[in-house]
C-alpha cells in the first residue's frame, strides 16, 4: 500500500474517533451512575452516597472534557477529509448529525455547567433534574450516532438523483432494523464499561484498604449491575450477529475467517487467517457449528469470501481478531461478575483477596471491548463507506494532498499523545487518592479562605 | 450555478445558520476573548477570577459550533463540503486550538499549571486568529467545481487573511474584555479589563478601517461594487462606528454594562454588513443560497422537528442556565471546577 490521502485519511479518522469513542463510552455510564447516586441520596438522605457523588464527578468532569475536545475534531473530519461523502450523503447524515447537535450536545453542555458548579446555587431538585438531562443528552447523543452509523452499514430508506444519495423515507433510514440492535448494543457497552470501572476501583480501594464504606459500595453496585445487565448484552450481540450475516455476509465470512465456501461448514474458534494464500494456519475448527450458528441446520451451505469478487472483500485479520477479543471481555465480565454474586451470598465479597485483585485488573475489559466491537463493523465493512453505495477510495476530499494527512495527522498524534498522557494521569491521580481526598481537600481549602464556603451559601441563598 | 430563488425552508435554514453564527462569535467570542487576556498578565490572581468568569459556559458556547457546523452539513452539505476542504489547515488549527484550551479548565488546576496556562492563551489566540483568517479568505472568494473545492492548501493564505485574523483576535479581546468589566466581582480585575479597552478598541478601529479598504480593492477587481448594488447595507458600517463610540463612552464613564453590549452590537453589525455583501452567495462567488440547499425532504425534516420543537427548547433553557449563574460572578464558583480542584485553586492565592 502506498501512502496516499485515502489511506491517511483512513489512519487519521480510526486514530481520532478511537482516542474519541473512549471517553464517550465511559461518559455515558458515569452520567447515568451519578444521577443515580444523586436520586439515591434524596431518597434515603445517606451522606455516604454523596461522597461517592463527588468523587465520580471530578473524574466525570476530566472524562467529559475529554470526550467534548475529541468530539470536536470529530464534527469537522467529514468535510474535511470526506468531502465527497459530505456533498453525495449530507442530506441524509448532516439532518443525524444535527439533531445530535441539536437534542443532545447543546443539552449536555448546558446542564453539565451546573452539574460542575451549581451544587449550591440551585435547588435540590433543579440539581438533581440537571444530573437527569447531562445523562439524557448522552444516550441521545448515542442515539443519533448509532443512526447514522447504522446507515452507513446498511443503507434503507434514501433515493439517488443525479448522483446523489438523498433521504426518501426518514423513518425507515432513523429506525431501520439494524438500528433497534445496535444502539442497545452500544448503550449496554457503554453501562458495562463504567459498572466495571467502578467495580475494580472499589476492588482497589479494599486492598489498600483505604475508604473502605466507600470502596465496598462502588464493588457491589458495579458488580451487581454487570451481572444482571452482561446477559442482555450478550442477547443484542447475538443479534447483531444475526444482522451482520444478513446484510453484510462479505463482513460475516471475514469474522469466521471463512475463505471457502462450504457445506457443512465448520467454525473457526481460534487461527492465524493467512490472507496471501486464503488459508488458516494453526485453526481450532468445530465442525458443522458454523452451519448451525448461521442457519440453525447442521448441513447448511455457507458462502465464504470466495463468493464476493475481490474488489469487495474486507480484510480479514482485523475483524476476525477484534471479534474474538470482543467476545473474551464479554465472557471476563461473566465470570468476574457472577462469581462475585457468588462470593457476596457466602458473604466473603470484601475479603476474599485474590477475587479483588480479578476484579481490579478487569478495569480495562469494556473499553477493549468497545474498540474491538468498532474495529469489527468498521473494518469489516471496508472497502465501501456507504455500504453498497460508495467506496472509500471516492469518498475522500479531491483536493487533499499526501503532504496535508501526513501533515494533520501528525498534528493529532502529537497532540492526542500530550492531552492524553496527562489526562489519563491525573485521572490515575484521583482514582489513587479515593474520596477520602475529597474531605481533607475541603478542609485545607477553609484556613486559606476561612469564608469561602459560608460567605457562598449566604450570598447564594435568597436566590 | 442556477439562478432559481431560495425556497421558504432554505431561507429559513440559512437564518438559523445565521444565528448560530452570531451566537458562537458572541458566546465563545468573550471566552475566546477573556483567554486571550489571560496572556496579558502575570497576576495568579487575576487570572483564577478570569478563569472563573467563564468556566460554567464556554462549554456550552463552543458547542455553537457544532451546531454551525451540523446545521451546514445538514442543510447545506455543499457549503460544508467545500468550506472544510478550503481551510484545511486553518480547521486543523483551529481544532488544536479548541484542544489545548478546552483541556486547560480542567487540568491547570491539578499540575504542571504553567503548560496549561500557555496553552490557554496560545490555543485563545489561533482559535480567533484562524476565523477572522477565514472571513478574509472567504472575501476574497472561493473556487469550486462540480460542489467540490478546487483550490490549493494555502490559497487562504493573503493579506487580507491576515488582516482580518488579527483583527479578530484584537476583536474577541474586546469583547472579552467587556465580557470581565460586567461580570466580574473583582474591582481590581474590572479597573485592569476598563483600562484596556480604549487601546484596544482602537486597534479594532484601526484594522477594520485596513480591512475594508483592503476588501474594497479586491472586490473591485473581482466583481466592482461593495455592497453589490444594495447601498441600503451601509446602514451597518454606520450602526458599528455608533457602537464603536458607545464602547469609548461607557469605557470612561464607568457604564459598566457598555462596552460588552456596544461590542455585541459592532460584532452584529460588522457580521450583517458582511452577509449583505456576499448574498445571495453562501460560498463567495461560486455557490448561492438556492445551489447549496438540501433536498426538500432533509430540510422540512429538520424544520418540523429541530426548527419548531428543539431550537426554542435551546433558547430556553439556555436562557435559564444563564439566569442560574446571573450577576456578578461569585466567589461561588471561583477558581476552576470541581470542588476539590478549586480548593486547590484556592490555596495557591
Ligand atoms: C455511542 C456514543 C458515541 C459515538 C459512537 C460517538 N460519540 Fe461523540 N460524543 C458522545 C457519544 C458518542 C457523548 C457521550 O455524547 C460525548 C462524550 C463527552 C461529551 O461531551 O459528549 C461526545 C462528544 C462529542 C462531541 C462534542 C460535543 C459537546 O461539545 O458536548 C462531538 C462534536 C462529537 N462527539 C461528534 C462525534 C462524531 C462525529 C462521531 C463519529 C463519527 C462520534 N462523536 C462518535
Ligand atoms: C466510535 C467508535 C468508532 C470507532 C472506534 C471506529 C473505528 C473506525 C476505524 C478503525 C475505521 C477505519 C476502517 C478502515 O479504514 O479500515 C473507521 C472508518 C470510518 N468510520 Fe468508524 N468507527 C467508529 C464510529 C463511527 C461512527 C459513529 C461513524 C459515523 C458517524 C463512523 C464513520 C466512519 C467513516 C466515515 C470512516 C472512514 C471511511 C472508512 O474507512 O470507511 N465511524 N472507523
Ligand atoms: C459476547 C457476546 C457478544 C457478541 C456475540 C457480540 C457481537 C457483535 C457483533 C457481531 C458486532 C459487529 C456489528 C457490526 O458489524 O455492525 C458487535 C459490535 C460491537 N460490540 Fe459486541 N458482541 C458481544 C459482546 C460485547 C460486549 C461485552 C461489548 C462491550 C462491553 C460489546 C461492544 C460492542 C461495540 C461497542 C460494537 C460496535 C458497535 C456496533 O457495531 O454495534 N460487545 N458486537
Amino acid at each position: 500500500m502506498e501512502l496516499d490521502p485515502v489511506l491517511l485519511s483512513r489512519l487519521q479518522f480510526a486514530f481520532v474517533i478511537s482516542f474519541h469513542i473512549i471517553f464517550p463510552a465511559f461518559t455515558i455510564g458515569l452520567a447515568a451512575w451519578l444521577t443515580t447516586l444523586e436520586g439515591v441520596r434524596l431518597l434515603t438522605g445517606n451522606h455516604l452516597y454523596r461522597r461517592i457523588f463527588d468523587f465520580w464527578l471530578k473524574i466525570f468532569a476530566l472524562s467529559f472534557g475529554m470526550g467534548v475536545v475529541s468530539g470536536i475534531v470529530m464534527a469537522f473530519q467529514f468535510g474535511t477529509n470526506w468531502s465527497v461523502l459530505a456533498e453525495r450523503t449530507g442530506s441524509i447524515q448532516g439532518p443525524l448529525l444535527g439533531y445530535e447537535a441539536f437534542t443532545a450536545f447543546l443539552l449536555e453542555a448546558t446542564f453539565f455547567g451546573v452539574v460542575l458548579l451549581g451544587r449550591d446555587s440551585v435547588p435540590a431538585w433543579f440539581y438533581f433534574l440537571s444530573c437527569c438531562m447531562v445523562s439524557l443528552g448522552t444516550m441521545l447523543s448515542s442515539f443519533w450516532i448509532l443512526a447514522n452509523n447504522s446507515w452507513m452499514q446498511v443503507p434503507l430508506g434514501h433515493i439517488i438523483v443525479d448522483g446523489r444519495i438523498v433521504p426518501g423515507d426518514w423513518w425507515a433510514i432513523i429506525t431501520g432494523p439494524i438500528m433497534r440492535i445496535r444502539w442497545p448494543h452500544m448503550l449496554l457497552a457503554a453501562f458495562l464499561t463504567t459498572g466495571m470501572c467502578v467495580a475494580a476501583t472499589g476492588a482497589w480501594y479494599l486492598l489498600r484498604g483505604k475508604d473502605v464504606q466507600e470502596a465496598g459500595a462502588m464493588l457491589r453496585w458495579g458488580l451487581g449491575f454487570v451481572a444482571v445487565v452482561i446477559p442482555v448484552q450478550m442477547v443484542f450481540g447475538h443479534l447483531t450477529g444475526i444482522y451482520v450475516l444478513n446484510y453484510q455476509p462479505a463482513k460475516f465470512a471475514a469474522i469466521e475467517a471463512r475463505w471457502k465456501t462450504q457445506q457443512p461448514a465448520s467454525e473457526v474458534l481460534i487461527a492465524i487467517p493467512d490472507p496471501r494464500h486464503e488459508r488458516n494456519l494453526f485453526a481450532l475448527e468445530i465442525p458443522r457449528l458454523g452451519s448451525f450458528i448461521a442457519s440453525g441446520n447442521w448441513d447448511a451451505r455457507e458462502g465464504g469470501l470466495d463468493a464476493f469478487p475481490p474488489e469487495d472483500r474486507p480484510p480479514v485479520i482485523i475483524p476476525f481478531f477484534a471479534f474474538r477479543v470482543m467476545v473474551g471481555m464479554g465472557l471476563i465480565m461473566v465470570a468476574v461478575s457472577w462469581f462475585g454474586a457468588f462470593l457476596r451470598w457466602r458473604g466473603t465479597l470484601e475479603s476474599t483477596r485474590w477475587f479483588l485483585w480479578a476484579t481490579f485488573l478487569s478495569f480495562p475489559s469494556g473499553f477493549i471491548a468497545v474498540l474491538a466491537g468498532w474495529f469489527t463493523a468498521e473494518v469489516g465493512r471496508q472497502p465501501w463507506v456507504v455500504y453498497g453505495l460508495l467506496r472509500t477510495k471516492d469518498a475522500v476530499t479531491p483536493s487533499l494532498k499526501t503532504g496535508d494527512v501526513l501533515l494533520s495527522l501528525a498534528c493529532y498524534v502529537v497532540v492526542y499523545s500530550i492531552i492524553y498522557a496527562f489526562g489519563l494521569y491525573y485521572i490515575y491521580r484521583l482514582l489513587r487518592d479515593g474520596p477520602a481526598q475529597d474531605v481533607s481537600d475541603r478542609t485545607k481549602m477553609t484556613p486559606a479562605r476561612p469564608l469561602a464556603v459560608a460567605v457562598q451559601a449566604t450570598k447564594e441563598a435568597p436566590q | 450555478m442556477s439562478a432559481v430563488e431560495p425556497s421558504e425552508l432554505a431561507l429559513f435554514w440559512v437564518a438559523v445558520i445565521g444565528v448560530a453564527i452570531l451566537a458562537y462569535v458572541i458566546l465563545d467570542g468573550f471566552d475566546l476573548g477573556v483567554g486571550i487576556l489571560f496572556g496579558a498578565t502575570n497576576d495568579a490572581r487575576l487570572r483564577s477570577e478570569m478563569i472563573a468568569s467563564i468556566s460554567p459556559f464556554w462549554d456550552g458556547n463552543e458547542t455553537w459550533l457544532i451546531v454551525v457546523g451540523a446545521s451546514l452539513f445538514a442543510a447545506f452539505p455543499v457549503v460544508y463540503a467545500v468550506f472544510l476542504a478550503a481551510f484545511y489547515i486553518p480547521v486543523l488549527l483551529l481544532l488544536l486550538a479548541l484542544i489545548f484550551r478546552g483541556i486547560a479548565f480542567e487540568f491547570r488546576a491539578r499540575a504542571a499549571r504553567g503548560l496549561w496556562d500557555r496553552g490557554f492563551v496560545l490555543g485563545s489566540v489561533v482559535a480567533a486568529f484562524v476565523q477572522g483568517a477565514a472571513v478574509g479568505a472567504m472575501i476574497r472568494g472561493i473556487p469550486v467545481v462540480n460542489g467540490q473545492y478546487s483550490g490549493g492548501t494555502f490559497d487562504w493564505v493573503a493579506a487580507l487573511s491576515i488582516v482580518c485574523g488579527i483583527g479578530l483576535v484584537l476583536g474577541y479581546a474586546l469583547l472579552g474584555a467587556g465580557w470581565l468589566v460586567l461580570k466580574s466581582e473583582d474591582a481590581q480585575l474590572r479597573d485592569w479589563a476598563r483600562d484596556r479597552i480604549p487601546l484596544l478598541a482602537t486597534a479594532v478601529v484601526g484594522i477594520l478601517v485596513v480591512a475594508t479598504v483592503t476588501a474594497f480593492v479586491d472586490r473591485a477587481r473581482m466583481t466592482g461594487s461593495l455592497f453589490m448594488h444594495r447601498p441600503w447595507g451601509f446602514v451597518f458600517p454606520l450602526i458599528g462606528l455608533i457602537a464603536i463610540v458607545g464602547i469609548f463612552v461607557g469605557a470612561r464613564r464607568r457604564l459598566d454594562s457598555w462596552p460588552f453590549a456596544m461590542t455585541v452590537v459592532l460584532f452584529v453589525a460588522a457580521f450583517l454588513s458582511l452577509a449583505t455583501m456576499f448574498w445571495p452567495y453562501m460560498i463567495p462567488y461560486s455557490v448561492t443560497v438556492a445551489s447549496a440547499a438540501a433536498p426538500q425532504a432533509s430540510l422540512s425534516f429538520l424544520f418540523w422537528g429541530a426548527g419548531l420543537f428543539v431550537l426554542p427548547v435551546i433558547g430556553l433553557y439556555t436562557f435559564v442556565v444563564y439566569w442560574m449563574f446571573r450577576g456578578r460572578q461569585r466567589a461561588g464558583y471561583a477558581a476552576t471546577s470541581g470542588p476539590a480542584s478549586a480548593a486547590k485553586g484556592e490555596r495557591k492565592v
